[in-house]
């Protein structure tokens, strides 16, 4: 991989210290819930992001929450690194493990503690999988709205972690809009709650800034879910464009209307055609650009709005405009967006997923930023993105079997994610920083800023000690980088318009 | 617009206050002193820094000056025909934006539209090291280093001072409805709100005192008309009921001129009715209640504490050391290293929260 990083790499532990440490584990674990061979440690040498692998030192897989207290207090007194990993679907590298670390995984914590319909939450343990929540409480005319496309393999505690979104979230929030109270432990082993059982709690808003902190400053162990009633009607209209910037205009358009749909999605026409060989959702295939615009709510409201969206995305020169039939029509449409980036994997030998938030009247600028890059690196990006909230996800299509393609790739995404923050947005909106966009957090934040991260994260985590070398760069690395810069004196394709 | 930029100003006073370890009394329009404990220090005016700095309607998000007057903000949204979707309580004109977003202030919207914590995206803010710092933006999705912006929200200046705070904004609903139902005592009042609240209506506020249950809808026509068809209540005249929620809102109901210390207690939206006696008031469906009580700080905190919440004396507080509800031990220690991580002379607002912050 192209980063070296000390953080992820720490000197090697004496054969007597690696020892000790692994017989100090088995005392607080089952033999089967820790793993240290080589070949037992494969499966969690990387996440999502495929690109980066390291062994840990060891799994460990708790059952019970005074277990990881035992873990984390162990690796405390040890000064042993803990990388926190809920399912790896993770796009960022969060989860993967350092070199010289225990690897702390919280797959096997999977019950469902509590459902309380009239309080409209559900307790539960982090390694549940966020699609179980929903499907938990179905009979209920419940569901936990965040809906992450990673959702039937993605955990509760990971979507914590990284804050995630979904489809949804543009009218429902995100994960921190939909979470009442956490259990943490702490590096030392403390188990802490944050949040109450009320709307609000007192003091700081130790939530929200726990949601998102991509596992850097405690350990989740439990969460309560607050739960959304089922709309009595979801409807949804799929729009064909023949260019995408029209389609982005009409995005505005919807906005502008003063309606709020349930999700807004859009992809362009590789993403289409991939997607449609995939799973047939009945996509136009010639089309530049589709929007997926998804309305709910009492019956006659739906009724009403379907006829308004239409007449907009017309009015802005849709192609075509077509309301799914039925219900099973209207899973369709969506399942060929939520399995977007595995079609997109079907195509390519191999792709990679940026994560960029823009101002939506930026898009189509944007858009045509990114295709000009495209062209002058090389790499075919297809586009699909949560257009409503202006969350791009470019997918750089790559061979990594070809030398230079995954420097090349990985140079492409972070001159998207340049891009992003050039036009007042930022470089990730809910994949995380994780590993990979550890250097784009130079160009978003400056040295202060960063430095009050680093301080934050000492007030938790003094030994920095949970996923080191993640989510906030050393002020080291960024002087480091601003120096490279510098020296060669100008950005690579100086040609292209920067704006 | 009136207002303009004083951040480096703003900034020189915060680094001479350094000098001279001199604590700051951050004051927008003063409107919450009585809100938290005595405030102390040398007061740091944030009036001046006022003015809306961007506002992009299409984009759902404007971004203000903290000393920009509320009801100029709520005003220049409202002729966009959108609004603030938290619902700001204002107590009186000079209350600003900056003082509403560090206080966490919001209205009988927050259970269904969310809190002012919710609705801020980004901040620019100004340490107690004195420097100038920007978390978050103006985009609706944004997990770049930890959520320092809604850490700032409800912290009560204890660790910055607030410059710009940038918020979502929503469209307002097409149309409004309150539904009453009088003479209907709290047990039944709740189980009301309990079996709706699981279903999908379009419920803005509900809110129960004088033993009267008044549920506010909003949404399109037809959203409104079908949620009728299945909830019971009398429509309420569309003035009378504006009012309500206003006076509600800013506390101007008869049921606030009362002078004996006002508690609030955040609760678990399904607790029966708490057995202190008084006259209760309920926002927020159930979950936000409050009483004039003169029964010891001790006592409300133990009755929200055990139910799963916590308590507030938010005016008149009998004990002027005991308004929030006491932190347990490592959620305390949390905190104090926070305060040190960005106030670490501990100059902004001290004591303003709890005593140690
Ligand atoms: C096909 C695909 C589609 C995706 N679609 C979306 C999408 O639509 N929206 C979206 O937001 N994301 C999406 N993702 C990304 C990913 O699924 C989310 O980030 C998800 O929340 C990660 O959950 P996980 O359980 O896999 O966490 P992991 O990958 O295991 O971990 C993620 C991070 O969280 C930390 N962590 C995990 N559990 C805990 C815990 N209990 N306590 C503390 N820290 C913890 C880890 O250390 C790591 O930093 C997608 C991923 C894939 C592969």
């Amino acid at each position: 991989m192209t980063h070296s990083h000390d953080a992820l790499d720490p000197p090697e532990l004496t054969p007597t210290a690696k020892a000790e440490l692994l017989a100090a584990l088995a005392r607080i674990l089952p033999k089967e819930a820790l793993l240290h061979e080589t070949e037992d440690l494969r499966p969690y040498e990387c996440d999502g992001l495929s690109a980066y692998r390291r062994l840990p030192l060891a799994v460990a897989l708790p059952e019970r929450v005074d277990q990881v207290q035992a873990i984390l207090r162990l690796c405390h007194e040890r000064r042993v690194p803990v990388v926190a990993r809920g399912a790896g679907t993770g796009l960022s590298g969060g989860a993967l493990p350092v070199s010289q670390g225990v690897l702390l995984s919280l797959a096997k914590l999977n019950q469902i503690l509590e459902i309380d319909p009239e309080r409209r939450i559900a307790r539960v343990q982090p390694g549940v999988r966020n699609l179980a929540i929903s499907q938990a409480v179905d009979h209920l005319g419940l569901y936990y709205a965040p809906d992450p496309s990673s959702q039937i393999a993605c955990t509760i505690g990971g979507n914590v972690a990284e804050n995630s979104g979904g489809v949804h979230c543009l009218k429902y929030g995100l994960t921190v809009h939909n979470i009442q109270r956490l259990e943490l432990v702490t590096i030392d082993g403390e188990l802490l709650t944050i949040g109450t059982e009320a709307l609000d709690a007192p003091g700081y808003d130790l939530l929200a800034l726990m949601t998102g902190s991509e596992g850097m400053l405690g350990v989740i162990v439990e969460i309560t879910v607050k739960l959304t009633p089922k709309p009595e009607r979801a409807q949804v209209i799929l729009a064909a464009f023949d260019d995408v910037v029209t389609a982005g205009a009409a995005v505005g358009a919807i906005i502008a209307h003063g309606i709020i749909p349930a999700g807004l999605e859009m992809m362009d026409k590789l993403a289409i055609q991939a997607a449609e060989d995939f799973v047939h959702a009945g996509y136009p295939r010639e089309a530049a650009a589709i929007l997926l615009c998804e309305l709910d709510g009492a019956n006659a409201e739906v009724t009403e709005q379907i006829l308004v969206v239409r007449r907009i995305l017309t009015e802005c020169g849709a192609t075509e405009a077509r309301t799914a039939r039925d219900d099973a029509e209207r899973l369709r449409f969506w399942a060929g967006r939520k399995n977007a980036f595995p079609a997109v994997g079907r195509i390519s030998p191999d792709y990679y997923c940026m994560d960029g938030t823009i101002p939506r009247k930026r898009l189509p600028d944007v858009l045509k930023g990114i295709d000009d890059l495209s062209r002058a690196y090389g790499l075919p990006v297809a586009n699909v993105f949560h257009a409503g909230d202006g969350n791009l996800h470019p997918l750089i299509l790559y061979d990594a079997n070809r030398p230079g393609e995954l420097e090349r790739t990985e140079e492409l995404g972070g001159k998207i994610l340049e891009l992003c923050v050039e036009v007042g947005g930022t470089i990730t909106g809910e994949h995380g920083v994780g590993m990979e966009k550890i250097d784009q957090m130079c160009v978003q934040f400056r040295a202060p800023e960063l430095s009050q991260f680093h301080a934050v994260k000492a007030a938790f985590d003094p030994d920095g000690l949970l996923n080191p070398g993640k989510a906030v760069p050393t002020l080291h690395r960024c002087a480091e980088l601003g120096a490279m810069h510098v020296h060669h004196g100008k950005l690579p394709f100086p040609e292209l318009e920067r704006f | 617009m009136t207002g303009r930029d004083c951040s480096e100003a703003l900034q020189a006073q915060v680094r001479e206050a350094i000098a001279d370890r001199q604590p700051l009394c951050i004051r927008g329009g003063g409107t919450k002193d009585f809100l938290g404990r005595t405030p102390q220090g040398l007061p740091l005016a944030l009036d001046q820094h006022a003015g809306i700095v961007n506002y992009e309607p299409t984009e759902l998000v404007v971004t203000v000056r903290a000393g920009t007057r509320l009801g100029e903000l709520e005003q220049a949204l409202s002729e966009r025909g959108q609004m603030l979707a938290f619902e700001p309580p204002s107590f009186g004109p000079a209350a600003t934006i900056g003082g509403t977003i560090a206080c966490n202030l919001s209205g009988p919207a927050r259970p269904y539209a969310g809190a002012a914590r919710d609705a801020v995206l980004g901040v620019k803010l100004l340490n107690g090291k004195g420097e100038i710092l920007r978390f978050g933006g103006e985009v609706m999705k944004n997990v770049a280093g930890y959520d320092v912006s809604r850490l700032m929200v409800g912290a009560m200046g204890t660790l910055g001072v607030l410059l710009e705070v940038s918020i979502k904004v929503l469209p307002r609903p097409e149309h409004e409805i309150t539904l009453t139902q009088p003479g209907l005592p709290a047990a039944a009042a709740l189980e009301r709100l309990h079996a709706l609240a699981r279903q999908p209506i379009p419920i803005t506020a509900a809110a129960y005192c004088d033993d009267e249950l008044r549920l506010r809808l909003g949404g399109t026509e037809s959203g409104l008309a079908a949620a009728r068809a299945v909830i019971a209540g009398e429509p309420m005249d569309a003035g009378e009921a504006a009012a309500f929620w206003l006076g509600l809102k800013n506390h101007q109901l008869p049921f606030f001129a009362d002078q004996r210390p006002l508690w609030r207690l955040s609760v678990p939206v399904n607790l029966a009715p708490i057995p202190l006696a008084g006259e209760w008031l309920y926002d927020w469906g159930g979950a936000q209640r409050w009483i004039h009580s003169d029964a010891a700080p001790e006592r409300l905190f133990e009755i929200a504490g055990q139910a799963g919440g916590h308590g507030t004396a938010f005016r008149n507080a009998a004990d002027p050391d005991q308004v929030f509800q006491p932190l347990a031990p490592g959620i305390a220690r949390l905190h104090r290293r926070l305060k040190q991580a960005f106030d670490p002379h501990g100059l902004l607002n001290p004591g303003r929260m709890y005593a140690d912050l």
